[in-house]
């Protein structure tokens, strides 16, 4: 079996703070993980890290056999490791339309290319095909700033996955959205991401979670579980 | 391709072959405003693009007074000719902002605003200290020559504004398609969110960068116009920070909304001045600001959004119309 991802006794502390400890974590081809913990055990962290946001204190992070510790995100979303976010970082002044355009269009262009027009009837008609695949094409003319938050979250990951990613980390992608409309949410995305993965047949997805429900709702294959660690008493 | 010759890019045509028919029938002193107008909304279409980013520059002037000091530089050792001081000068502000860009890309806000402007304090200090850099007195600058031709006397100004009003649209062209293209529209990205562009694979602040550097070059080009216009360049009027604020101020009164709107803000606010001055020379600052408080309270999106406040007013008056005509027929 290929390894995606090992994460190997990866470490970070914010002065005397230990926000995370001991993690070690593999993911192989095919594996839907989904990750659970306690507030403050170090979920986002981990992710910060892997993702190149944060610089891990020690350990190592190596992505389809190579090392990414010290990347910046946009070299580690470049070699194909995208996440989306816990609260969507989306251009809120912009339309849900011009969000993925902008998206698409930075994902595919680099160089002189990123000089060519962005407003392409190709690259509309994938925009149009990912919203779809999302099911925000009624939100298309809408301003992100004024979407409803579950649809924002969609908009948010929509636009993670433009790159045609390996791995996929949602950071809580359920959290802030009522109970009832969680479990249709979560189906929308995983259907989404399911459909990306036929196309790409290598796709892997880590989630995040606020807590054990989705275990039970199995969309994952397997779980693992981060524990709170504090700091020794004085 | 339609998206490139949209509607902006026939009205900078329509606009480019007005100006030039107007050529025929312009006093001088109208011919120079103009070409004071054009040189300043070069510079204020690199402000646009800054602006769009998120970042606002007070101190342009340092690119402007680039362009132009180059080209008082050039004719020192005997470089004459429009053309190639336009290229030079263009070329030097560019690199100027090029290597300050490494510095200036990692500041947002009012220390980018505030940054730009000490650099450009920096170079008014040199200048004015320098003798041979022309001191407080500057330098006065020659007639061109265009391709190695030079006009008769009562030829000269008709043909550089000509040259300027070129010049001008291929900048206001070029800026309007730059804007249309993928790193164009990474400036509203960055403006609104640094983090996804940056996961979604490229660095923010490189795009800063290239815009930095476009506008700077925007700035060479402006300078060049100016110093060739006025014939005359000295560091209390092309490197002092009012001059930095005069480009603000265009900024603010043409609005973001589209290139062209730059000269016409640039038009604007030369004709304010200049008729502000001319019947109020007491009081003229007094005026200037008091339209740009005007402008801010009345129209903060500048004059462009006077079309797009008036089509929207049309519109309500209309839907306004379509119900009172549903209503009458319900009661009918």
């Amino acid at each position: 079996m290929t390894r995606v991802l090992e994460v190997h006794d990866l470490e970070k502390n914010f002065g005397g703070v230990v926000a995370a400890h001991n993690i070690n974590v593999t993911v192989d081809i095919g594996e839907t993980i989904g990750i659970i913990g306690a507030n403050g055990a170090g979920k986002t962290t981990f992710v910060n890290m892997v993702t190149g946001y944060l610089k891990p204190s020690g350990g190592r992070i190596e992505f389809m056999g190579k090392s990414v510790v010290g990347l910046p995100p946009r070299d580690v979303t470049k070699l194909g490791l995208c996440r989306s976010f816990q609260v969507p970082q989306v251009f809120l002044s912009e339309s849900v339309f011009d969000n993925m355009l902008v998206a698409y269009g930075i994902a595919e262009r680099s160089g002189l290319g990123l000089f060519a027009p962005l407003h392409t009837d190709e690259r509309a008609a994938r925009v149009d095909a990912q919203l779809k695949r999302y099911q925000i094409d009624d939100y298309r003319e809408v301003a992100a700033s004024a979407l409803p938050q579950g649809v924002r979250k969609l908009l948010d990951i929509a636009m993670a996955t433009v790159r045609s990613p390996k791995l996929v980390m949602l950071d809580e992608p359920t959290s802030g959205i009522s109970v009832e409309e969680k479990f249709g949410l979560m189906d929308i995305i995983m259907q989404a991401l399911r459909e990306e993965e036929r196309r790409l047949c290598s796709l892997n997805t880590i989630w995040k979670l606020w807590n054990a429900l989705w275990i039970a709702s199995g969309h994952s294959t397997r779980a693992r579980s981060f524990a709170t660690r504090r700091p020794p008493r004085p | 391709m339609n998206r490139l010759f949209d509607k902006t890019f026939w009205g900078l045509t329509i606009g480019l072959v007005g100006l030039l028919v107007l050529n025929f029938f312009l006093e001088e002193w109208m011919r120079t405003i103009g070409l004071q107008s054009l040189s300043r909304g070069c510079v204020a279409i690199g402000l646009l693009i800054l602006w769009r980013t998120g970042l606002v520059s007070f101190g342009h002037a340092l690119f402007f007074g680039f362009g132009a000091y180059t080209v008082a530089m050039m004719q020192i050792i005997g470089v004459n000719d429009l053309f190639v001081l336009l290229f030079c000068g263009t070329a030097t502000a560019g690199l100027l902002a090029f290597v300050l860009g490494f510095l200036l890309r990692q500041y947002r806000a009012i220390f980018f605003a505030l940054l730009n402007m000490a650099f450009s304090m920096i170079l008014y200090g040199v200048l004015a200290k320098a003798e041979w850099l022309g001191s407080t007195d500057g330098f006065g600058i020659d007639q061109v020559s265009f391709f190695g031709m030079n006009p008769a006397d009562d030829m000269y100004r008709p043909i550089l504004f000509v040259c300027a009003v070129l010049f001008a649209y291929i900048s206001a062209v070029g800026a309007h398609w730059y804007l249309k293209s993928t790193l164009g529209m990474m400036t509203m990205a960055v403006r609104e969110n640094e983090i996804r562009v940056e996961y979604l694979g490229y660095s923010a602040e490189k795009a800063i960068h290239i815009k930095y550097v476009l506008s700077g070059l925007l700035a060479g080009i402006g300078g060049v116009i100016m110093a060739v216009t006025v014939g005359h360049v000295d560091p209390d009027s092309m490197v002092y920070w009012p001059v930095s604020g005069d480009f603000v101020f265009i900024t603010i009164l043409s609005g973001t909304g589209n290139v062209g709107a730059t000269f016409i803000g640039a038009l604007v606010y030369e004709l304010l001045r200049t008729y502000a001055f001319e019947y109020a020379p007491e009081i003229w600052q007094l005026i200037l600001g008091g339209s740009l408080l005007l402008i801010i309270m009345f129209l903060p999106d500048g004059l462009w959004s006077i079309r797009s406040e008036l089509r929207n007013r049309r519109e309500l008056r209309e839907a306004r119309r379509d119900s009172d005509n549903r209503a009458a027929e319900v009661k009918r």
